[in-house]
């Protein structure tokens, strides 16, 4: 019988990062009075002082182009030296084609290999996870990742669950063949008994069901969440996934220089930072008190501002862990991008 | 294994300082978990799963709502000890 060739390839690592953050800035006193809450109530429960919102006419591949477009810039690389293009995103409204096709058009390069992931928050690491494998495989060699959502189309301003949590931006790495072990194995998984945590409902057949039925009617498909049961799940259940994450990658807690976990709800990250004990020494992203949570995009966005703050921690050790609706998770341990030039 | 009710609330007194930052002292049975000592219902899960953890018990999600005092969760404790 014929053998068939396989293909091999390096190591690899994240080259860059890049962003783009919508220009409005909405702070708590803006939204309370629709949902009767208050500054403090918001920023006690969750630490949000103010998210960003994406224009009406602007899309999400109006912000996924603008975050790549840093990225590549960053990198020293054009669109036309990457061969692959991954955008995680729940917020791309259209059945079909993806949103990373629309991407590489845009861009420039038609011809790269692209697809979206669909793992809501946990959608950048489940991304860069596959990219980190495409390098080493050898069927990529600089992988494009994007997570960028527009979170603002599927909020409802009226629910006071939701209302100040979701917001709008994007975040973009490039990953190329390295010399060394730049991004750790991946730890991945789900607790979908718990799928019913974070939901967006209705389908879209169910307006064609009842063909008299109006949106009003049916509702939007607003995110949903049951906030207890998220908390806990993300507090308990994370902080040990992030342990088997730092154990695969055969680093210690202490060896980090960053923890950047999805910007869900800093309780959540603190009480995640006491659970796994990390010390003083590691800084921890808290990009949400700013930017919201911006579920798909948070990681980057993240890992970007804390780079900004803390250049010292260029090429240093960051653990990033994603965890969002499905319940799903995946986490890695990286060496963040070196400066760029 | 039974547990006492001062064991339990010593327990629980170490609990809810350590997740909340209130002292020790403060905690009392008749006193309410977010009026009197303002640990919120995000807090109250870390209370929850510690407690678990710390006594070996299931307090189901449906019965945390209950729990208004901390001497509510004492007994709550101590029973399903039993």
């Amino acid at each position: 019988m014929a053998t068939i060739k396989s293909s091999k390839g390096s190591e690899a690592q994240i080259l860059s990062v890049g962003t783009y953050r919508p220009a409005r800035l909405v702070p708590n006193s803006e939204i309370v009075d629709r949902i009767d809450s208050s500054d403090e109530w918001i920023q006690q429960r969750t630490g949000i002082e103010s998210r960003r919102f994406a224009r009406p006419d602007e899309s999400v591949i109006d912000m996924a182009q603008a975050a790549a477009e840093v990225a590549l810039k960053r990198a020293k690389l054009t669109i036309t030296d990457i061969d692959t293009v991954i955008v995680a995103t729940i917020t791309f409204p259209y059945q079909a084609p993806s949103a990373a096709t629309a991407l590489i058009e845009r861009l420039g390069n038609p011809k790269a290999a692209a697809f979206d992931v669909g793992a809501a928050c946990a959608g950048f690491c489940y991304g860069l996870g596959m990219a980190n494998d495409l390098v080493r495989g050898g069927t990529s060699k600089n992988v494009l990742v994007v997570g960028v959502e527009k979170i603002s189309d599927f909020t409802d301003p009226d629910d006071r669950a939701t209302a100040f949590i979701f917001a709008d931006g994007a975040g973009a790495v490039v990953v190329s063949a390295a010399d060394h072990v730049g991004i750790g194995p991946t730890i991945w998984g789900s607790d979908a008994a718990n799928r019913d945590a974070i939901l967006m409902e209705p389908a879209w057949t169910d307006y064609k069901k009842t063909p008299q039925s109006t949106i009003e009617q049916l509702k939007w498909p607003y995110i949903e969440q049951q906030g207890q049961t998220v908390f806990r799940w993300a507090v308990f259940e994370m902080s040990k996934a992030a342990t088997r994450t730092l154990e695969a990658a055969g680093i210690t807690v202490d060896q980090l220089g960053a923890f950047i976990p999805h910007q869900a709800n800093f309780r959540i990250i603190e009480a995640m930072a006491r659970q796994m004990d990390i010390p003083d020494s590691v800084v921890i992203a808290d990009d949400i008190k700013t930017n919201g949570n911006t579920s798909a995009a948070s990681i980057p966005l993240a890992m970007d501002a804390l780079l900004e703050k803390h250049p010292e921690l260029h090429g240093s050790l960051a653990l990033l862990i994603g965890y969002g609706a499905g319940l799903v998770y995946a986490g890695q341990v990286v060496q963040l991008p070196p400066a760029p030039q | 294994m039974a547990l006492s009710q001062a064991d339990v609330l010593a327990g629980l007194k170490e609990i809810v300082e350590e997740v909340a930052g209130i002292p020790a002292a403060s905690i009392e049975l008749d006193k309410n978990f977010t009026d009197d000592l303002e640990v919120d219902s995000l807090s109250m899960v870390e209370v929850v799963v510690a407690a678990e953890e710390r006594f070996g018990i299931k307090i189901p999600d449906e019965k945390v709502t209950d729990l208004a005092t901390v001497g509510d969760a004492v007994n709550f404790i101590v029973n399903a000890a039993k």
